[in-house]
């Protein structure tokens, strides 16, 4: 028997055949077509904001027939930190992951470039502000996405009536509602000023000394509004220098007229303090404003969250940026990469903004004009300047311009409370200078 | 016939390691070994390699990429608040060890003279510190020091009182958690020195009765002689916990204020996770095994030989 034998000719027509078919067949894509994808998102303060993100990601995987995991890590005790330490340690774990402020920069060796998606997206929706670059970016390169869940700016939240009433200070007239800021007076002399009068009176400002965020960031921008670095951009210790032995002086002043525990204070204290009735003004996003919506009604209709008072280099608000980054190791960065775009279009932010009563905040300049802020309240526009509408202020964090990892330790050991907190119980400005720069020196090891 | 023999002593050689290998299975050691096996291996997974995983990052850069032998204990030894941090963590359980020894040594003699139909009751209230989760106790206590709406300060406001800065100022604040840390130690030191009282023989307080011995003298010559071995064991157990602490403060201080608060279970946690410099937070926290082994040395030693004595 003859075996079948295949020419030359027929094998080159059938693979041709065989191709054309192949081609020219449709992609039948199953619900999983584009893989799984697993994201560690920050648990957010307010109720159902999470729900809100998990309907865009799972509207957004319907759509590009990819499975989604979501765990909503909070960041209660640090548990998103530890996880993203024990992630990176062990390169596994999920795909994306929402980083707090200075994590990026930590641990920027292990993430993916998304440049690829930042561009677009700053083209679509404007700039961003230089913190944003400053964390999100490592070689020239964006590292991270900015997050609009968990973004905040803490700049102050007065009480109209005790400011008016004990300081003089009518805060409406200074950020009126719809309409840009009329604040040229309102300095770091006219805050201090008014804090030692609403002392005076028993309702003393609720600004911590702890060495949580809260306080760090608020001794932060008064650094930064008298030119204060405690490190350079360049790296080079500036601890004894004019402008921060200035900023050390007017912090000492104020601190002395703030609650005799604010060295304990941590990130709950201010909003406790707001909420009981006790202060006339905290520096916080509007949480604090929102859960006395809910439990002190007749505090939150006095509340009115506006800008921070001008020092001689300028108007620093504290903006403390979430970012959303995509793990180097991860299993599908392209699926990662088309979800962060899809979560910082307008409308997935507007949505957001909104699950958050106005909390989140995106990074982008041409997303400062959602309707939430401006309908909220009572009062209702209590929330107009939250999102720095006029651009009046510089967005900045604590302990910039110094190189992020550097940077990050001034931070994280609140270093400048500290420094506040040792000379306000009498240790010489040199000696806290000098121990300032000592604390420094000990940060710059690679 | 060569073969046969061989065959032989190979057939011999085989029965006698299965017999070896029946005896050696059968002996208690082997039993013991093997039953002890999955904890050992427990301890293994658990304890040995995070262990040696916490060695081995403590010589490792900043960033993790190069072996610096021993730069990050050396760094260590250059910085004013690692200094701190060993003095605090001294101080703390110092002090905490001897009062929790001696409240728990006070508190079982009145126990211990409880009559037995009433006992149970009163062993099982004063346990209750001991037994409640250290982190919930813990929230309960930092509401009583709360910075602003303190329940003590609130109290000594009603007497008209000034209000006390309990975590704010750094001698309350080290004054607070130590007082937490004794208020869930003492029953554990209670509860063991309740057992070692209840092992004392009865004659021995009838002879020092018939002697005229006081009540000072029968707990100095007899009761602490009994009890000195559990007390040294007891005091190097809590010693060891009580140093390498970490909720107590974590909660109630974080450290604060200006560091001084800080043992080196948080400061690690603070250095390493927190300041996201692992090796730093591993240098520090290894920083308490050879301070730990002194004091276990030295407690150990004397109790061998007080048992080699007697």
């Amino acid at each position: 028997m003859q075996k079948p034998r295949l020419s030359r000719r027929q094998f080159v027509a059938t693979t041709a055949a065989a191709s054309a078919v192949m081609i020219a067949a449709p992609f039948v894509r199953g619900a999983r077509a584009a893989g799984k994808l697993a994201i560690g998102f920050w648990d957010h303060w307010v109720p159902g904001a999470n729900d809100t993100l998990t309907k865009l990601v799972n509207d957004w995987a319907a759509k590009e027939k990819v499975e989604v995991s979501i765990d909503y890590i909070t960041s209660q005790g640090n548990k998103n930190r530890l996880t993203i330490a024990a992630e990176a340690l062990a390169k596994s774990g999920h795909d994306i992951f929402a980083f707090p402020t200075w994590e990026p920069q930590a641990y920027s060796k292990y993430l993916e470039p998304v440049s690829d998606v930042m561009e677009p997206l700053i083209k679509q929706h404007g700039q961003v502000n230089a913190t944003v670059e400053y964390l999100g970016r490592a070689d020239g390169k964006w590292i991270a996405v900015p997050a609009t869940v968990g973004s905040q700016i803490k700049g102050p939240c007065s009480r109209i009536d005790l400011m008016k009433k004990l300081a003089g200070v009518d805060v409406q007239a200074l950020y009126p509602a719809g309409g840009p800021p009329k604040a040229d007076a309102w300095t770091l002399d006219a805050f201090l000023k008014a804090a030692e009068a609403c002392h005076k009176a028993g309702a003393s400002f609720g600004i911590g000394l702890g060495i949580t965020s809260d306080s760090v960031d608020t001794a932060g921008a008064i650094f930064h509004s008298f030119g204060a670095a405690l490190v350079d951009k360049g790296g080079k210790i500036q601890a004894k220098s004019d402008p921060v032995r200035q900023a050390l002086d007017y912090l000492k002043k104020l601190a002395a007229v703030l609650p005799p525990d604010a060295p304990a204070w941590d990130d709950a204290s201010n909003n406790k303090w707001l909420i009981s009735g006790k202060g006339a003004l905290i520096m916080n996003p509007p949480s604090a404003w929102a859960v006395a919506k809910r439990d002190a009604p007749q505090v939150a209709e006095q509340c009115w969250t506006h800008g921070m008072p001008a020092g001689p280099k300028g108007r620093y608000a504290p903006f403390l940026p979430y970012f959303w980054g995509v793990w180097n190791f991860g299993k599908n960065k392209p699926a990662a990469k088309s979800l962060l775009a899809a979560l910082s279009t307008r409308e997935a932010a507007e949505k957001m903004v909104a699950a958050s009563g106005g909390y989140d905040l995106p990074s982008f300049a041409k997303l400062t004009d959602f309707k939430t802020w401006a309908e909220e309240g009572p009062p209702k526009g209590t929330l107009y300047h939250y999102p720095n509408p006029h651009n009046h202020q510089i967005l900045s964090v604590a302990a910039a311009p110094a190189p992020p990892k550097i940077a990050a330790q001034i931070y994280t050991q609140g270093v400048q409370t500290k420094m506040v907190v040792r000379h306000l119980q009498g240790e010489a400005m040199e000696k806290t200078l000098a121990w300032a720069e000592s604390e420094c020196e000990g940060f710059m090891r690679t | 016939m060569v073969d046969a023999a061989i065959r032989a002593e190979g057939v011999k050689s085989g029965a006698r390691k299965r017999t070896s290998l029946r005896r050696m299975m059968q002996r208690k050691s082997t039993i013991a070994f093997f039953m002890a096996l999955p904890l050992i291996t427990l301890i293994s997974l658990l304890v040995l390699y995070p262990a040696g995983y916490s060695l081995h990052l403590a010589t490792l850069n900043k960033s993790m990429e190069r072996f610096v032998g021993f730069g990050n204990f050396t760094f260590l030894f250059t910085r004013e608040t690692f200094w701190m941090v060993v003095q605090q963590s001294c101080i703390f359980a110092i002090t905490a060890v001897i009062f929790k020894a001696l409240i728990g040594f006070v508190v079982a003699h009145f126990v211990h003279n409880i009559p037995a139909k009433g006992q149970r009751k009163w062993r099982g209230m004063l346990l209750v510190p001991w037994v409640i989760p250290p982190a919930m106790s813990c929230l309960a206590w930092l509401w009583l020091f709360d910075p602003s709406y303190s329940a003590f300060n609130w109290l000594i406001a009603l007497f008209g009182g000034d209000p006390v800065p309990w975590t704010g100022n750094t001698y309350w604040a080290r004054f607070s958690v130590i007082l937490v840390n004794i208020w869930i130690g003492a029953p554990f030191f209670m509860i063991m020195y309740l057992a070692a009282l209840k092992s004392v023989p009865e004659q021995l307080y009838e002879a020092a009765a018939i002697d005229g011995a006081s009540w000072w003298q029968r707990i100095w010559y007899v009761t602490l002689p009994m009890m000195r071995n559990i007390i040294a064991i007891t005091a190097l157990f809590s010693l060891i916990v009580t140093f390498a602490n970490f909720d107590i403060v974590r909660i109630m201080t974080a450290g604060g204020p200006i560091d001084t608060t800080h043992v080196f279970a948080t400061w690690s946690f603070r250095v390493g996770i927190e300041g996201a410099d692992i090796p730093l937070g591993a240098s520090v926290s290894l920083f308490m095994v050879p301070i730990l082994t002194v004091a276990a040395v030295f407690i150990l030693r004397d109790i061998t030989r007080r048992g080699n004595e007697s």
